[in-house]
């Protein structure tokens, strides 16, 4: 009630000032003619009474403004007025407005956008219920890189360790969907009954796999994800229940995931089906093989490191009641990692690269502001030692100075703001596919408003001190001298700041160099096979419409790429075609154990790149016969096996010998070995950057099965692009059912493959041309405002016979002076400071002197011009008006 | 030899401004005289505290105010008590009477 009236009461007296103050007046007046009145009554004259009850009163107006002054909205009053004062203020002063607002937009909404995208990745938990106890567990191999998990070894895992809470084994599923739209292929997941425990997440509709759905011969059941269920089924809430056909088979819906589940292993996935892998099975069946993944959840109160000395316990100790095959033998042990690590950790070091850089953007953009405020703040002493002088309290002095900084951070933060949406969705757009977590990036309010604090504090803080220091103590010099002049210890605080800068920009644009030198020696990497004018794409046989058994499963699908690969060739402007199970740089990675004729163990103890490829891949590729002979048709199915090795394979297998002619083991034994006929060039699999690995090559028809899907790598004497539409339709014209996915050209599969250093760069490089542009308007503000204050004395200087270009000499040198200062201490810095990026560094030292020189000439060269605009001022200042200007 | 201090004790002058209201509305100066007659000249009330407190209960709810036209044809501010205002005098009333026994037993009391 009393609040309400309070608010009533002061809007009614900001709305109708004139009135409020004439009842103010009217009841003093009021008060001292009654105590006239009261003083005529005791007998004085009209004209002694009024002055008795003046007397009385002690000043009409002193009373007058202290009745007024109560009440909320005379606060209001203040500060209203002090932002008037402040917008008049920076609009006669455009230049300093303009540059600090900037400044502090950029400052801040750099930070915030790239702190909203790595928040999620680098710091914020999973999102799943207690998330740090969601791990992944894998086998490690003999050269203690993880491998992945063979269902034996679940097994024993889910038996014997008593860590967990629950465990799930993942194979990867890639369905084809048809149906009354086009065929599709998904991205999909067998999973052990327990997978959506482990995470704790439950289906949204429908029930959750129970482990009598994960037995072999189990029901055919699915649970979709929220998107698929959107996208494919309309999100119809009687789907459950229903069957849909997926590779000619008839699956059941059971359930559909929530829309807030985000898969963060493996974003794309959209389909899950139960494992339903057989108990009991012998050492050539695929439960020994090296394709599962894992993932459990610890029980409450264990310990990363427990669960890990646990599992390796159980890895050093085999039982009998659980025979192990010897190459899942776990005899480097089990690897066990966070969840947390595992999907984010392949983005850790970029991103930890990106956020320093945007800091160092932020502390530049601090220098900045700070620095404009010093100068503007200095530049106000003789102003606030005048309103000093004539009674305002330092409290008030204060206010003003708050409301002017508040301001200017308002409108430099609300810039901010729109800078980071438009931050946050550039980088969504340019980030990498490697990325993790990306659905969860979004404009962050307590970044945000984090920056904006202490841009501002820092700002306010360095603004304030200079003009309160005006008020206090210098207040009479200050006034005598009506003078722009700032003390020495402000001026050496700016010059430090700029030294700062230039230091903080060095580091930044030398990271970007070494980025940038990075990426053209990766792009110069011969990737061993020649991807212009190749376009590919990959091809599904699904569904087993003619088959009874696996071979005659394997002759289908044969049978239709073999088919569609004829129609391909028969497309005009198609050079040369060829199908491989393995596209280089796409991603595709699958190796096999190699057995050597005349190795010493009994089973596989090496292992290489398993290509199955239609014999006219070389030629398309342009992939270089190095010795021997090449596949061709006469490789198939019945002949004795032949295979062609990799350059480096056969360089480090047979150092002295001549390759040709020896035999091995490849994937599973079945008594059939192959023959090497010919070695071929080296080809980048999975990165540029990466080492050689070993690689075989042979037929689709010799190796153990036909690989599904294929990759269609086509080229041709033009726009390879061009031919897609064509190339489909030949491809609809052998089998209309089956799904075409990832139509790239070669070319951009190269690009895509330095994608994660090209983000780095793109970003390293705007931040760096941020920094380099904050720096010179740095060094440009300090100086300009040093020849403003020095005007009396280059006027002397003019006066007695300083000629021009000594004068620009002088005001040139000391800019030059903090730039060499500032290039000095930040070539310390980067030397040091690049070691953050070392990992993404590729052919070149992060101490690489080129790309150090060429910052250094390119920084000073910004630097001379920001000094020239103020020393080309100083050097023409009539010597007349300069001593006349204070 | 100093003049008596006249000061209002702090904190008091709400209370002494709803009492002298609870006998009849009155105008500021009024007030300021009746508190002054009525301490016998003890209490000496600065016009400047006085309207501002004035303002302070008006806008609390303690106090009506209502602008009179006086005879010589000027405007004069009358206060009166609210019912609010009663009751805030009953508490400070009270709770005043609660101290100044308790201080006065405190100067009595002796060794």
């Amino acid at each position: 009630m009393s609040l309400w009236r309070q608010i009533i009461r002061g809007v009614r007296a900001l709305t109708n000032r004139a009135s409020s103050d004439r009842n103010v007046t009217d009841e003093v007046d009021d008060y001292v003619e009654n105590a006239r009145d009261a003083h005529m009554a005791r007998g004085l004259s009209s004209t002694e009474a009024l002055r008795a009850a003046r007397i009385e009163i002690g000043g009409v107006t002193a009373v007058q403004e202290q009745v007024r002054q109560y009440g909320w909205e005379n606060s209001i009053e203040t500060i209203l007025a002090d932002v008037r004062y402040a917008v008049r203020r920076f609009r006669s002063n455009p230049g300093f407005t303009i540059v600090t607002v900037l400044t502090l937009a950029i400052g801040i909404g750099a930070s915030t956008a790239i702190f909203s995208a790595v928040n999620p990745i680098l710091f914020q938990s999973l999102p799943y219920p207690n998330a740090n106890r969601i791990t992944t567990i894998s086998d490690v191999g003999s050269d203690g890189a993880p491998l992945d998990l063979t269902y034996g070894t679940y097994l024993e895992l889910a038996q014997r360790s008593h860590s967990f809470d629950a465990m799930a084994a993942v194979n990867i599923w890639r369905p084809t969907i048809v149906g009354n739209a086009d065929p599709e292929r998904l991205a999909g997941e067998r999973v052990g009954s327990n997978y959506f425990r482990v995470l704790g997440i439950s289906p949204m509709l429908g029930r959750n796999f129970t482990s009598s759905d994960d037995v072999a011969g189990g029901p055919r059941v699915i649970i979709l994800s929220n998107a698929l269920w959107h996208r494919r089924f309309s999100a119809d809430r009687r789907i459950i229940g229903r069957t849909v056909k997926l590779d000619d088979d008839s699956y059941v819906v059971i359930g559909v995931m929530p829309p807030t589940y985000e898969n963060v292993l493996s974003p794309l996935v959209q389909i899950w089906a139960p494992l339903q892998y057989s108990a009991v099975f012998g050492p050539d069946s695929r439960e020994w093989g090296h394709h599962l993944s894992m993932i459990a959840r610890m029980r409450s109160g264990v310990s990363l490191s427990q669960a890990r000395s646990e599992l390796n316990s159980i890895a050093r100790t085999p039982r009998t009641d659980f025979p192990r095959v010897p190459w899942a033998s776990l005899g480097s042990g089990l690897q066990l990692r966070s969840l947390q690590d595992d999907a984010t950790g392949g983005a850790r070091p970029v991103l930890l690269a990106i956020l320093g850089a945007v800091i160092l953007v932020l502390l530049i953009a601090c220098a900045n502001v700070t620095n404009l405020l010093l100068a503007s703040g200095a530049r106000r002493q003789g102003e606030f030692a005048m309103r000093a002088a004539l009674g305002a309290r330092r409290g008030r002095l204060s206010q003003q100075l708050l409301t002017e900084s508040l301001l200017l951070a308002i409108v430099g933060g609300a810039l901010g703001m729109v800078v980071a949406e438009i931050g946050v969705r550039a980088l969504i757009a340019l980030s990498p596919a490697t990325l993790p977590r990306i659905g969860a990036i979004r404009l962050d309010a307590v970044v945000f408003m984090f920056g904006l604090a202490v841009t501002t504090l820092i700002g306010l803080a360095v603004g304030v001190v200079p003009a309160l220091r005006a008020s206090r103590a210098e207040m009479n010099l200050g006034v005598q001298q009506a003078s722009r002049r700032t003390t020495g210890a402000n001026q050496f605080t700016r010059e430090a700041l700029v030294v700062g800068e230039v230091a903080l920009a060095l580091v930044l644009l030398v990271g970007a160099g070494l980025l940038l030198r990075s990426i053209t020696d990766l792009l110069s990497v011969n990737v061993g096979f020649d991807p212009s004018h190749v376009v590919t794409m990959q091809v599904n046989e699904s569904g087993r419409r003619f088959q009874v058994d696996s071979a005659s499963e394997d002759s289908a699908r044969y049978n239709f790429f073999a088919e569609a690969l004829q129609a391909v060739q028969r497309v005009p402007g198609v050079t040369s075609a060829a199908f491989t199970s393995q596209l280089p740089l796409s991603g595709d990675f699958a190796g096999y154990g190699v057995h050597f004729e005349d190795d010493a163990s009994t089973y596989a103890t090496g292992s290489a790149l398993e290509y199955s490829v239609t014999p006219s891949y070389f030629a398309t590729m342009r992939i270089r016969l190095r010795h021997g002979r090449l596949l061709d048709a006469q490789d198939r199915d019945g002949a004795p096996r032949a295979a062609l090795i990799s350059e480096s394979f056969a360089k480090n297998r047979f150092p002295h010998r001549d390759p040709i002619g020896q035999r091995f083991d490849f994937g599973p034994p079945d008594g059939q070995r192959y023959t090497i006929v010919g070695v071929v060039g080296d080809v980048k699999q999975s990165s540029l950057a990466d080492a050689e690995t070993n690689a075989i090559y042979v037929t689709p028809t010799q190796w153990h099965w036909v690989e599904n899907p294929m990759s269609l790598v086509v080229r041709s004497n033009g726009n390879a692009a061009a031919l897609v539409p064509t190339i489909r339709s030949a491809i609809r014209s052998v089998d209309r059912n089956q799904p075409i996915m990832r139509v790239v050209t070669m070319d951009d599969l190269v690009d895509k493959s330095v994608a994660d250093r090209h983000f780095a760069l793109i970003l390293f490089e705007a931040f760096g041309l941020v920094a380099l542009v904050l720096a010179a308007v740095g060094i440009y503000g300090v100086l300009s405002s040093g020849v403003t204050e020095k005007v009396r004395e280059i006027g002397i200087r003019v006066a007695l016979g300083a000629s021009p270009s000594s004068i620009l000499g002088l005001v040139l040198g000391q800019g030059m002076r903090l730039t060499v200062i500032g290039i000095v201490v930040g070539l310390g810095t980067a030397a040091v400071a690049t070691k953050a990026i070392t990992s993404m560094l590729f052919g070149v030292s992060r101490l690489d002197v080129v790309t150090y020189l060429a910052v250094v000439v390119a920084l000073s060269a910004v630097a001379v011009i920001a000094c020239s605009v103020p020393a080309w001022r100083a050097a023409r200042l009539d010597p007349n008006t300069a001593l006349r200007a204070e | 030899m100093q003049d008596p201090n006249t000061d209002v004790i702090q904190g008091t002058l709400d209370m002494l401004i709803l009492k002298t209201l609870s006998l009849q509305p009155l105008h500021g100066y009024g007030i300021a005289r009746r508190i002054e007659q009525i301490s016998r000249g003890t209490f000496k009330v600065n016009p400047g505290s006085l309207l501002t407190a004035l303002q302070r209960l008006e806008r609390s709810g303690s106090l009506d105010a209502e602008w009179k036209q006086t005879e010589n044809s000027r405007r004069a501010k009358f206060y009166s008590l609210t019912r609010a205002g009663r009751k805030q005098l009953g508490v400070e009333t009270e709770d005043w009477t609660r101290r100044a026994t308790a201080v006065a037993r405190l100067l009595k009391a002796d060794g």
